[in-house]
């Protein structure tokens, strides 16, 4: 049992790994598919702002109002703007955009594309003589990868804003101080990084969506399956992929 | 039996110069033996009928000629090329001359009619002007009677509307082999008989050879020049319809009963 477990885990890390070999040999040489690429970043990109703006003004608003009392038993409440746009720079906007992303962007390029190889529409590009793994995955990969960071960039100044309303629900802190602690606090030490992680967490989005969708068989069972399991392993990747990345800026003493 | 013994091709129009031959062909799926040393010739301007009960790897046939499966051993030369010798930019170049219309049609859901038809243009003639490329749309629409639905997504479409939209986008780029599984099935008999009438008519028009992968007797009697039979993952037994029709062979006879 635990055998077949680790025999299906390395057939799949290594098919996957084939899938990424694949992406990297077809991105980058023409025919460049710029129209598809950018229609991709508008479904992945722009149609996912509402969500991701709702979800980080509300975790930058909830996390200033439940920092705020273990601050002020410390008397140390002026620290609350400093605190909150450290914590959410460096880890809440990029992880928790990352995962609404892997929810949002992962099933539905799984659902797709697994639906459009179950009918047959991917053979069909195939037997026209078009390459469907670079109309289909290199454009989705590289728009999930370029499209996820401006995602959290927005949604860094959207729960800062959320804080900044967080910290005036019990206390009052004017406009003006409260940016400049911000801006005072945060360095390119902690936005520049923060900012990298999150083109790889765009590209394992896109990435396991894909490679979940093009292999997808079984019928419409098989479709659900593929959207299923690519917003599960990409979740966990962006968790892995953040541990990884707070362990290598530890280690270059970025921080 | 007829077995071997090759009948006479009732198509003067054809030449002898084969643009498919498969030879001694064989796939199996673990051990579901498929194809067993298959060999068959599609000549220029021929429409070859294959005729088999489902699950015999008629649509394996096809699919092992346009290289979207690769048979386990044997040769199958399409346009002058072995197809499992082929790699990835040699197999598009032959591709775009083979034309492949599927059972479930496989348009592309997200794109309009004219969408799909520009895809493999947009590909394949890449120093094509706008004019030209809707000109060719046109022209396709055309053919196949359906010029009004050009700006409809495929979800618009009635089954025998997909069916035809496919047949134009199979077309667009003038191929000079089509292969078709099982056009006609899941249509009713007045439509199916309209899709077999077009086909003919078209393959006159374009100057195409084909093979056509059909239950349908009506179909195969409208659109055959040749009828192979694929029994047993072999080529049993090949020739007109009328001949076969009056085979005293017992597993001939089951199919034109």
């Amino acid at each position: 049992m635990k055998s077949k477990f680790l025999q299906n885990f390395l057939s799949e890390t290594g098919d996957i790994s084939r899938f990424t070999a694949r992406f990297f040999a077809e991105a980058f040489r023409p025919r460049y598919e710029l129209s598809e690429f950018l229609k991709q970043c508008f479904f992945i990109g722009y149609k996912s702002l509402p969500l991701v703006a709702i979800t980080a003004f509300i975790m930058g608003l909830v996390i200033t109002i439940q920092s705020r009392p273990t601050l002020v038993e410390f008397g140390a409440e002026a620290w609350l703007p400093k605190m909150v746009s450290v914590s959410l720079v460096r880890e809440i906007a990029p992880v928790i955009t990352a995962l609404i992303c892997a929810g949002k962007v992962g099933s539905g390029i799984g659902a797709e594309l697994g639906s459009m190889k179950v009918t047959e529409q991917i053979d069909a590009m195939e037997v026209s003589g078009t390459n469907p793994f670079k109309y289909l995955v290199a454009t989705r990969v590289l728009a999930a990868t370029l499209t996820i960071p401006i995602l959290v960039v927005l949604a860094d100044a959207v729960s800062l804003y959320g804080g900044y309303l967080g910290a005036n629900i019990h206390g009052v802190v004017s406009w003006d101080l409260f940016w400049n602690q911000v801006f005072d606090t945060l360095a390119f030490s902690d936005i520049i990084p923060s900012i990298l992680k999150t083109f790889f967490f765009g590209f394992a989005i896109g990435i396991i969506g894909c490679y979940k969708g093009y292999n997808s068989n079984k019928g419409t069972e098989g479709v659900g399956r593929s959207a299923n399991s690519a917003v599960v392993i990409s979740s966990l990747l962006v968790f892995i992929l953040d541990l990884l990345a707070v362990q290598i800026i530890d280690l270059l003493k970025l921080t | 039996m007829i077995a071997q013994a090759q009948l006479n091709n009732r198509i003067d129009t054809t030449n002898d110069m084969p643009v498919i031959q498969l030879s001694h062909v064989y796939k199996s799926f673990g051990s579901n033996r498929v194809l067993q040393d298959f060999t068959f010739d599609l000549k220029k301007g021929e429409n070859v009928v294959v005729l088999g009960k489902s699950g015999s790897g008629k649509s394996v046939l096809i699919k092992c000629i346009i290289g979207l499966i690769k048979p386990d051993s044997g040769t199958i030369n399409v346009l002058g090329q072995n197809i499992p010798d082929l790699n990835h930019s040699q197999l598009d170049k032959i591709r775009a001359k083979v034309g492949f219309l599927f059972q479930s049609n496989a348009l592309y859901d997200s794109m309009t009619v004219r969408e799909n038809l520009e895809f493999p243009l947009r590909r394949h003639r890449a120093n094509m002007t706008t004019n030209q490329i809707d000109e060719l749309v046109r022209e396709a629409l055309n053919s196949v009677g359906l010029e009004h639905t050009v700006d409809m997504t495929p979800s618009e479409l009635s089954g025998g509307m997909k069916k035809r939209i496919a047949l134009a986008r199979t077309l667009i780029l003038k191929p000079e082999i089509i292969l078709y599984d099982e056009p006609t099935t899941g249509l009713d008999p007045i439509t199916g008989k309209e899709i077999s009438n077009l086909m003919c008519e078209l393959a006159k028009k374009y100057n195409t050879s084909s093979i056509v992968i059909s239950h349908d007797l009506n179909c195969v009697k409208i659109v055959a020049d040749k009828i192979v039979m694929l029994i047993d993952g072999k080529c049993y037994a090949q020739g007109s319809y009328e001949d076969l029709q009056t085979s005293d062979d017992e597993k001939i006879k089951l199919f034109f009963k």
